[in-house]
């Protein structure tokens, strides 16, 4: 499956099906910091991601003094 | 996973509340949380006019969303920090936002108003680019809001910025910012408007995630100057905190909002004056903002 990274943005190939949960900890990301999307659905740590699936991982974590 | 309030399929997990929502019952749940603070904080009513201080990101754009569909009289204001393609995206962003909504729009250039974009303050003055930055955009959030009438400015700070400015804060045992730090800022003086946090019961997950469940199109970039600031650091360490134990950023600044901090707040402790220059507030003669607007005229 395709994986879209960002900060900065890039795309990673992952192969095999996999509980979210398990894609995020090979990713090295903590679940409470990212969105996981696929298309228009916003997926739970429990969710299984497959071959055919796009994936983006998008961080939630803004910076900066505000 | 499923949603604990109509057993439908879920779209995120709260694991500090331990429980979990479909889309529509977790906008109602946002919806619910934003509510619960200006109710609990007495920020605003539906009469006053609210200004919400919109930077293009996922909080401030959420936030805006929240009030103008809870019937609130928001107006947006855009600060042009001048920060290259970063400023430029997240200006046609905010832009975008208020169109598609028909809800109005101020712009500030910092430009104009400083005498040069935010990445130029630093060479013209040797200050840190984000303290020159947080100064103008606190003055300038004010100055337009006392201009334009507005009874109260809005932030989009969430749980996780104020539990990491909080934790930045007790490093150093800075007891002033302690005292200040609140869902809601009081006026002190006639020409300082209120400040009002409403987002601060939710975290960063949240409202990202209500954010692309109204479909909002927010910045996703991050300002170039935010890399590599201490607050990322302290935001880290308190996601590890949260993921080991679920409600540990939340114990930890309602804890402080309700014990800790009455504890240093000294009512009246520092003398404020009007600027000699431009007549806005300063416990000094000349305010922060316009001693950092000679410092830039100076350099040219
Ligand atoms: S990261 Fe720094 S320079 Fe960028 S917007 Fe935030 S305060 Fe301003
Ligand atoms: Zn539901
Ligand atoms: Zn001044």
């Amino acid at each position: 499956m395709k994986v879209v990274l960002r900060h900065p943005k890039r795309e990673v190939e992952v192969t095999g099906r996999r509980r979210v949960r398990d894609l995020l900890k090979e990713l090295g990301l903590l679940p409470g910091t990212v969105l996981v999307i696929r298309g228009t659905e916003l997926l739970t740590t429990d969710a299984i991601v497959g071959e055919d699936d796009e994936i983006e991982v998008r961080p939630v974590i803004s910076g900066g003094a505000r | 996973m499923k949603c604990r309030k109509c057993g439908g399929a879920a779209v995120l997990e709260l694991r500090r509340h331990n429980t979990a929502f479909c889309a529509p019952d977790f906008v109602e749940f946002f919806r619910r949380q934003v509510a619960e603070a200006v109710k609990r904080h007495r920020m605003f009513t539906r009469e006053e006019s609210v200004l919400v201080a919109v930077s293009g990101g996922k909080d401030s754009l959420a936030l805006w969303d929240v009030l103008l569909e809870g019937g609130y009289k928001a107006t947006g204001l855009y600060l042009d920090l001048g920060i290259y393609d970063y400023s430029k995206e997240s200006k046609a962003k905010c832009k975008a936002f208020a169109a598609a909504r028909e809800a109005p729009l101020l712009t500030v250039s910092v430009e104009e108003e400083v005498g040069a974009a935010i990445p130029e303050v630093h060479a013209a003055t040797r200050r840190p680019t984000c303290s020159a930055c947080g100064l103008s955009k606190r003055y300038l959030t004010n100055k337009a809001a006392l201009d334009h009438g507005f009874a109260v400015v809005a932030t989009g700070h969430n749980l996780d910025d104020e539990a990491a400015t909080l934790l930045g804060s007790v490093l150093h045992w800075q007891t002033e910012p302690l005292a200040r730090q609140s869902p809601s800022l009081g006026s002190t003086h006639p020409k300082l408007v209120r400040r009002v946090k409403p987002l601060y019961r939710l975290s960063e997950l949240e409202t990202a995630a209500y954010a692309f469940l109204r479909g909002i199109d927010y910045i996703v970039e991050e300002c170039p100057f935010a890399k590599g600031a201490t607050s990322l650091l302290h935001k880290e360490i308190l996601n590890r905190l949260e993921e080991a134990s679920p409600g540990a950023k939340h114990n930890f600044l309602y804890g402080f909002l309700e014990k800790a901090r009455p504890a240093f707040e000294r009512v009246g402790e520092v003398e404020l004056n009007e600027c000699a220059r431009c007549g806005q507030v300063t416990t000094g003669t000349l305010c922060g903002f316009c001693k950092l607007a000679d410092q830039v005229k100076r350099a040219r």
